[in-house]
């Protein structure tokens, strides 16, 4: 083509002097500063002006901060190279507390600007919005939608911009105030900045030092993050339902087991017999049962006694004898059975019944051998240790009066045997093991959630109010 | 895309149109503004020197916007207190021009709807809504700018303006319009959408020293 109409010449980064102290000032932004700050004497400069016209006067010395990425330095962050040009901090005043934090401006002369925010440790990746996010209200809190999330709203406070350094592309003063609220959707946060001009928008999300460290090829270690930051993701955070969910699965593969081992066992009933006894009976009270016949493969056999009892106890010393080996297994069960009604209505305690579980019966011919015992008994003279001393202590009203008559106890009951019974302890105790992993992440996310607001304008009441 | 050709009325030289719409455009030999009437060319003034400007476009850089491709043939350079910015006029192979806008390196491709009446500016205050094309739009910045300079072909004649009222409009997505009250007889609304650099597949953009 033969118009002239060529390309302008290759940008290049300006080295200017400081009108303050004469030291050279680099630009490497070709041309989008509007603020340059004298890397000697701290001196605000307008950047636009052909002899960078002073701003504001120096900073002070004892001000200076360094920055941890130093100005130059390039960096990869997706797949995008972005030099830092900018670097100021700026701080928040709570209840006489200062927090101040840094940010780093980044710059591609193609891809224009963002943001590297640092807070003891926790970094953001910044971009800047031009849409304005949809206001909304989460209960009676603030919240922003955007981008198909929903941000609530963290906290809100006058920042002060209290030392810049390097260039920026607006206006830049120190002791400028603007009001910045965070909205939060973990990790990623939203920031607005409002003047009596404008409000402006950012997005960042949380980023490890680490990488950061790594991007910009930066010597050492990043600092350690120090406590939780606003939008720090919860290591708990997509753990707690999945926890709860292989919870669910579980224990639907133990209801399974359960369900196959009660379809597996045949709970025949093997032995029902009904007998009266008497305290006041004269004679032995111990008796044997008729022999009966447990069948097929070698399991629990299950005794039950229902009994008639109402305001009175009894006590079964039990034994199942095989006949055949003379093997015997000995145990007793207590029944006892207390109801009436106070100024508080109606009561009872215990049950007319019990029960006993006796494993691995193997198959054979077997005899009970029965020896009841009521308040009253004759025999055996001496009782078990253990009857009257678990009895429940007759309470003082209610409990009828005949309580005291030590002779004429009876009681009729009903010994049941059934072998190869369906058990379900095991299935609790395996279901109530299994709930420990999910409810200690549940509360291990919970408490992280709580150290994050705990600094937000909605710290959560803690239990003590 | 037809090419009248004339002489510059200034300096003679050969003046080549790209766009067979455009009303104005600058002798790229001695920088007179011409405007053109039928076959006729006027000077209406001289551009200075455009001062040097970071933007990674330039005339004749081209793109794509909607699967569409567009070559970038003039531009307005508008500056303000806060700095400037770029409106790069963009013609797309099918006729249709476009604006494409550098704002600090923020991008985003607009066109002018016609026909539509428009608030006057006293109307127009920042958080304010309006509804255009079915889209709610709210005024997220005034600004008031100062035509800086123009380069290549534009579609109107424009130059030598100042204290101009333009209105940005924004939505919670990546909508946006500008209200320019450069003519507040007939103020003009642009609609468009914001565009990441990647998304406009830029060729034969400016080169910067280290930078590639």
């Amino acid at each position: 083509m033969s118009s002239p109409l060529v390309a302008p010449p290759i940008a290049k980064a300006k080295a200017m002097y400081c009108p303050n102290c004469g030291g050279p000032v680099e630009l490497r932004g070709f041309g989008h500063a509007l603020t340059v700050v004298c890397p000697q004497c701290l001196t605000l400069l307008d950047a636009s002006s052909p002899l960078l016209k002073i701003l504001q006067e120096a900073q002070e010395a004892q001000s200076r901060r360094t920055p941890l990425i130093p100005l130059g330095t390039r960096g990869k962050w997706t797949a995008t190279t972005w030099e830092v040009i900018g670097f100021e901090t700026r701080a928040v005043e709570e209840d006489g507390i200062t927090y101040e934090w840094e940010e780093y401006l980044l710059f591609n002369p193609y891809k224009g600007f963002r943001y590297l925010t640092n807070y003891q440790g926790h970094w953001n990746f910044v971009t800047p919005v031009e849409s304005l996010p949809e206001r909304r209200a989460v209960g009676s809190r603030p919240a922003v939608f955007f981008e198909g999330n929903l941000y609530r709203h963290f906290s809100g406070a006058q920042a002060v911009t209290s030392f810049v350094l390097g260039e920026f592309p607006w206006r830049v003063k120190v002791g400028e105030e603007v009001v910045a609220d965070d909205f939060v959707h973990p990790p990623l946060v939203l920031s607005s900045e409002t003047t009596t001009d404008e409000v402006t928008w950012s997005k960042g999300e949380y980023t490890s030092g680490a990488d950061i460290w790594k991007a910009f090829a930066l010597p050492g270690s990043a600092p350690r993050p120090q406590g939780v930051y606003l939008n720090q993701p919860s290591p708990y955070a997509g753990k707690v339902g999945g926890t709860w969910g292989v919870f669910a699965l579980m224990l639907i593969a133990l209801l399974v087991m359960a369900m196959m081992f009660g379809a597996l066992s045949r709970g025949d009933t093997v032995f029902d017999e009904h007998y009266h006894y008497s305290a006041s009976d004269r004679g032995e009270p111990s008796f044997v049962t008729k022999v009966f016949d447990i069948e097929g493969r070698t399991s629990n056999l299950e005794l039950t006694i229902n009994t008639n009892l109402i305001n009175n106890w009894a006590y079964f010393n039990l034994a199942l004898i095989n006949e055949t080996t003379g093997d015997a297994f000995d145990f007793g069960r207590e029944v006892s059975y207390y109801t009436g009604s106070d100024s508080d209505g109606a009561w009872s305690e215990g049950s007319d019944k019990s029960d006993a579980v006796i494993p691995h019966v193997p198959p054979g011919r077997y005899y009970l051998r029965v020896e009841p015992e009521m308040e009253g008994s004759q025999t055996p003279p001496e009782k078990p240790a253990t009857a009257p001393g678990t009895a429940p202590k007759p309470r003082s009203s209610g409990f009828p009066s005949t309580a005291r008559v030590p002779i004429g106890k009876s009681v009729y009951y009903e010994i049941v045997l059934r072998h190869d019974v369906a058990t379900y302890g095991w299935f609790w105790l395996a279901a109530l093991l299994l709930l420990i992993p999910p409810i200690f992440t549940t509360i291990r996310a919970v408490t992280f959630e709580t150290r994050r607001w705990s600094t937000s304008d909605y710290p959560p009441t803690s239990g003590g109010g | 895309m037809s090419q009248p050709l004339a002489n510059c009325p200034g300096c003679g030289a050969p003046v080549q149109f790209r766009w067979s719409s455009a009303v104005q455009t600058v002798c790229p030999f001695c920088h007179s503004i011409l405007v053109r009437s039928d076959l006729d060319l006027k000077k209406v003034g001289t551009v200075a020197d455009l001062p040097p400007d970071p933007s990674p476009i330039q005339l004749l850089t081209s793109g794509t916007y909607n699967n569409k491709k567009f070559d970038v043939i003039g531009r307005i350079i508008y500056e303000y207190e806060q700095g400037g910015w770029n409106e790069w006029h963009i013609v797309f192979s099918d006729g249709v021009s476009g604006w494409l806008s550098d704002a600090q390196l923020q991008y985003a491709v607009s066109f002018l709807v016609p026909g539509m009446a428009l608030p006057p500016e006293e109307q127009v205050t920042r958080g304010k809504h309006f509804n255009f094309s079915n889209i709610d739009f709210e005024v997220s910045t005034m600004t008031i700018a100062a035509y800086k300079g123009v380069e290549g072909e534009l579609p109107f004649p424009f130059y030598g303006k100042t204290n101009m009222l333009f209105a940005d409009l924004r939505t919670n997505g990546n909508n946006f319009a500008t209200l320019d009250y450069s003519d507040k007889a007939a103020p003009m609304l642009f609609i468009g959408k914001a565009v990441p650099f990647e998304g406009l597949q830029l060729q034969n953009v400016r080169q910067f020293e280290e930078w590639s």
